[in-house]
């Protein structure tokens, strides 16, 4: 059996005004011992999950990728970092072309920093890059320079990194047509090997959702937002990088094994407070709040605060959501008479690519990809 | 204690006329007319005081609810008057308080020798109620003015005296004054009932006439109906007929109501009590018509009596189209307590299958439909409602059209549609802007009075049509609520009316189509399309929206596609999530409808009926 795992830092200096992960800053937890100390003692919390994960799983588990994300698990220290892959390596079977990723933010690594992190077995990095506009970064209260990702970016490539990848949010409002090109040009000036751009969903509770409310800050356009889908793709394409995901493109052979582990249903462990994870169509999730999550490990308790078994017709509907997702689409054959009968209509406009149908798969195309959720809500069962 | 025992009480079918008095109370809504019964009740010891529950008499929960009721019973009170110590029954006959059952009102009255006029003294008279003051005094009732809520902070009684004074064309000091709440005047009030009013009058030995002024089923005892008996008698033993229909009946059971209904001996002249013969179905037991025995049938019918006709025509839909069995249950069963409710099979293009409702008013066709909704379990759809239409077509041919979508598409010479007599009763000071909507609205204004120094009474004739296109909610608006209307047919005019036909994607939608005055088509169809641009979500491809006048298009608007329609992420896996949101979703395209290609949502229709449904439910309250 094959388990990815997913690693979350759940620690930030300071909360994005869009953000809604569950990420908390020193501050928040009341936390006054110093970084170093979180990332000693929480790293240990993540070990004995990790533990808990190799008994509940058992023998004979391959693990193909690792993925830290947060939070900022930049923030952590290198050695902790590799206590958690040790941890992995000597509990499972870490595959020997595994893809360990760490999510990085520009502002928080230094030449030295990730030359440890690579030492340590990070062999991946994403950088959270989101625009390469000073004011629409101001919007979306990130407090990076922009002028650091390339430095950043540069570091890792000098360092022996083969794949570097960034983040960028589309459709801040206030974010023109020519400030997206512009983060696109910058971006692609960059040394990396992939891209991912999410457009920016305004989440309830947010200072972001806040702002709108209050007309502080104009509400999101999805008419624009669609339209900056279309010249991404475009031009990321044009630059050597394919779709292989809705919201990702890479280089040939660059695309995230972790990554496609979510969209192809495979096995995932995910460690720390509030991670999902999925066994065999079993999905369940660790208590939210990291004060509650080290109570439970620390007294040798589950830190799982909820599950759901799949029934048949929702593992089915998952498949669908998921794959859809993708360039490979769904199989004509694997869908009923009805579904095939909505799915036609969307032929017929153009969202549904006509050569792979005629092939026998259902797969988007651009235009397709930008109303995926209205296509699947006709398929889902 | 002017109270008697009802056991010591002179007993149904042995009372001399000379001992009963029959009256009713007519009241507006929210003027306390349900709490003055109750009160009655239990000064004459006809409810215990621990039996007593709010409006006693109001029985369908929609009534208690609203406060307003829908269907009339009668209940005997034995009464020792305290004026003259001897023993009397009274008969109360309760009537309902809104402009749709006008009919029935009638017949209550025509049940009864006098009327308490009960008028609340902080309110003053309201259309309604001013309605149903002439329709007493056309019948020669005897009136009680009586003001009520003297109890209240802002009571002005002296004031509404004089209003009632010069209504009824009797002196300010005539008025009783009460309290439905403490009591105070209730007592001196039962006397003058007995005093003011006449006692019937009939003759015993002649063929027995008996008025139905209700009919009500009942699903234990079907049919269950009440008369008033004006000669004759009926007695257990009787074969009775219906003088309109000449059916014969079997007599189950004959008896009173004090207030639960108990078998009695029979009804003598001048006795209000109600009849069960089995009957299942309120349309064999018609208000207004008479009741006479076999043996020995009466040769002439009471006057008053028709069926009645509706007058305001809705589909009604279910959202789900599987639902539309249960739909034609649903309505089966509510025609039984519903003479006045008819329905035939509708098929809609864009709303399916359906039924095509008949409606006395505005608040009958609301009843209805939340009845439906309640008891049914139903969700419906609603299409505007439409008047009926009488046509001539260019090649002399008749037609009725109550559907908008049935409206022929040229070829008409005339048009017929029903006019109204509105009478609006509000202080003086909205004169200027009632008269600016009844004009709008193609009134004819007929007069006007000065009720007290600051009310007025404004007459128009209006197109039915136009009233009920949300002329109540604008009424209340432009008077900050104070205005009260109330009208009655009276006859068709012709009009210059043109269909105006809603198109989506170039289809038309039947159900959107509206007959409307020639001036008025254009500002209707714009704003027709602009509420529909609102309402209707963007879909995947353009969506036009089109309003047209046959082949001519008067307006449009365009519901551009929609670009993006997708979660660019799933946070940290959070794949439950994402499909409960997709779920979610789904579900709640499950509640659209689908016409052609374009998913509606039902506020959509709702939007249709320019009436919304929020504000109709606000005028009964």
């Amino acid at each position: 059996m094959n388990l990815a795992f997913y690693i979350h830092i759940p620690y930030c200096i300071k909360r994005c005004g869009y953000c809604d992960f569950n990420t908390y800053t020193p501050g928040e937890l009341q936390i006054t011992t110093g970084l170093n100390d979180i990332s000693n003692s929480y790293i240990d919390l993540l070990i004995k999950e990790i533990q808990f994960a190799r008994a509940e799983v058992g023998e004979n588990v391959t693990v193909p990728s690792i993925f830290f994300g947060g939070g900022t698990p930049s923030l952590m220290q290198a050695s902790d970092i590799g206590r958690v892959i040790s941890t992995i390596k000597n509990g499972f079977n870490l595959s020997a072309e595994a893809e360990i990723t760490m999510e990085c933010n520009p502002d928080t690594v230094s030449k030295e920093s990730l030359t440890q992190f690579k030492e340590v077995g990070v062999n991946r990095l994403s950088f959270g890059m989101q625009s390469a506009v000073k004011h629409v970064l101001e919007t979306l209260d990130r407090t990076h320079n922009p002028d650091n990702l390339l430095q950043a970016t540069n570091w890792a490539d000098q360092i022996g990194f083969k794949e570097i990848s960034v983040d960028l949010i589309y459709g801040t409002p206030g974010e023109s047509i020519s400030d997206w090109q512009t983060s696109i040009d910058s971006a692609l000036s960059l040394p990396i090997t992939h891209i991912s751009a999410y457009a920016l969903i305004v989440e309830e509770g947010t200072k972001l959702a806040a702002q709108i409310k209050r007309g502080q800050v104009n509400p999101v356009d999805d008419d624009l937002a669609a339209e900056k889908y279309l010249i991404a793709d475009q031009a990321f394409t044009s630059a050597g990088f394919d779709w292989y995901e809705l919201s990702n493109w890479a280089k040939p052979n660059s695309a995230s094994k972790h990554n496609l582990a979510y969209w192809l249903g495979d096995n995932w462990w995910g460690a720390g407070p509030g991670a999902h994870s999925h066994l065999n169509g079993r999905r369940f999730w660790n208590v939210k709040h990291p004060n509650l999550y080290k109570e439970k490990i620390e007294s040798n308790q589950s830190p799982i605060a909820g599950s759901e078994s799949l029934e048949e017709l929702q593992r089915e509907s998952e498949r669908l959501m998921l794959s859809l997702r993708l360039p490979t689409g769904v199989a004509k054959k694997t869908l009923n008479e009805q579904q095939l009968l909505e799915l036609s209509e969307y032929v017929e406009s153009g969202h549904l690519d006509q050569s792979n149908w005629n092939e026998g798969r259902a797969t988007l195309t651009v235009d397709g990809r930008l109303i995926a959720d209205r296509i699947l809500r006709k398929i889902l069962l | 204690m002017p109270a008697i025992s009802i056991a010591k009480a002179p007993q149904p079918a042995a009372t001399n006329p000379e001992q009963i008095r029959n009256f009713c109370i007519i009241a507006h809504i929210d003027h306390g007319k349900s709490t003055l019964a109750d009160r009655m009740l239990g000064i004459t010891g006809v409810v215990e005081d621990r039996n007593m529950r709010a409006q006693y008499l109001d029985r369908m929960d929609i009534e208690r609810e609203r406060g307003i009721t829908i269907k009339s019973q009668a209940v005997r009170l034995p009464w020792r008057s305290g004026i003259d110590g001897k023993d009397y029954i009274l008969n109360m006959i309760d009537t309902p308080g809104h402009v749709d059952f006008t009919y029935e009102v009638s017949r209550s009255l025509a049940a009864c020798e006098g009327a308490i006029l009960l008028v609340d003294c902080a309110q003053g008279i309201e259309a309604q109620t001013l309605a149903n003051l002439y329709l007493a005094m056309e019948n020669n009732l005897t009136i009680i003015p009586v003001l009520n809520k003297i109890d209240l902070p802002a009571a002005r009684p002296d004031k509404f005296a004089i209003e009632l004074a010069n209504l009824i064309g009797c002196k300010p000091e005539d008025c009783l004054r009460v309290s439905g709440k403490t009591g105070e005047g209730v007592v001196e009030l039962l006397d003058q009932v007995v005093k003011q009013l006449p006692p019937p009058i009939g003759d015993a030995k002649a063929p027995t006439r008996a008025l139905i002024f209700d009919s009500v089923y009942d699903s234990y005892r079907g049919v269950v109906t009440y008369v008033r008996v004006m000669d004759g008698h009926l007695s257990p033993r009787d074969q009775i007929q219906m003088y309109s229909t000449g059916v014969r009946h079997e007599m189950l059971e004959v008896g009173v109501i004090s207030p639960e209904p108990v078998a009695s001996n029979g009804l003598g002249v001048g006795e209000v009590g109600y009849l069960i013969t089995g009957v299942k179905d309120v349309r064999q037991s018609r208000v207004g018509d008479t009741v006479t025995t076999y043996d020995n049938p009466a040769k002439v019918a009471l006057a008053g009596y028709k069926n009645p006709k509706p007058m305001v025509f809705s589909g009604l839909f279910p959202l789900d189209g599987a639902e539309y069995p249960m739909l034609r249950e649903a309505l089966d069963k509510l025609q039984l307590n519903d003479a006045a409710l008819v329905f035939e099979p509708e098929s809609s293009a864009a709303l399916g299958f359906g039924f095509r409702c008949g409606f006395l008013g505005l608040l009958h066709m609301e009843i209805v439909r939340e009845r439906l909704e309640r008891e049914a379990g139903l969700t419906l759809i609603s299409t505007a409602p439409s008047v009926v239409y009488n046509l001539t077509l260019e090649d002399g041919k008749q037609l009725v059209v109550t559907n908008p979508s049935e409206y022929p598409d040229g070829k008409i010479s005339e048009v017929q549609e029903p006019i109204v007599k509105a009478t609006i009763l509000a202080p003086s000071e909205f004169i200027g802007t009632i008269m600016e909507l009844c004009q709008q609205r193609r009134g004819v204004q007929k007069g006007m009075d000065y009720l007290s120094e600051d009310r007025i009474e404004i007459r128009y004739t209006l197109p039915l049509a136009e009233i009920v296109f949300d002329f109540f909610d604008q009424l209340k608006s432009r008077t900050r609520g104070y205005a009260s209307l109330d009208y009655e047919p009276i006859g068709e005019e012709p009009g210059d009316l043109v269909k105006v036909d809603i198109l989506l994607q170039g289809e038309k939608v039947d159900a959107f189509s509206q007959i409307v005055h020639r001036d008025k088509a254009y500002s209707y169809g714009v704003k027709m399309t602009e509420k529909l641009k609102e309402l209707i979500p963007r879909q995947q491809f353009e969506v036009p929206i089109q309003a047209a006048i046959g082949a001519k298009i008067i307006a449009r608007e365009n519901i551009r596609a929609i670009r993006k329609d997708v979660l660019a992420k799933c946070y940290g896996g959070d794949i439950t999530r994402k499909r409960k949101l997709l779920e979610k979703q789904k579900e709640g395209k499950k509640r659209m409808k689908m016409v052609g290609r374009v998913e509606v949502p039902q506020e959509a229709f709702i939007a249709a009926l320019t009436t919304d449904s929020d504000k109709v439910s606000e005028k009964k309250k």
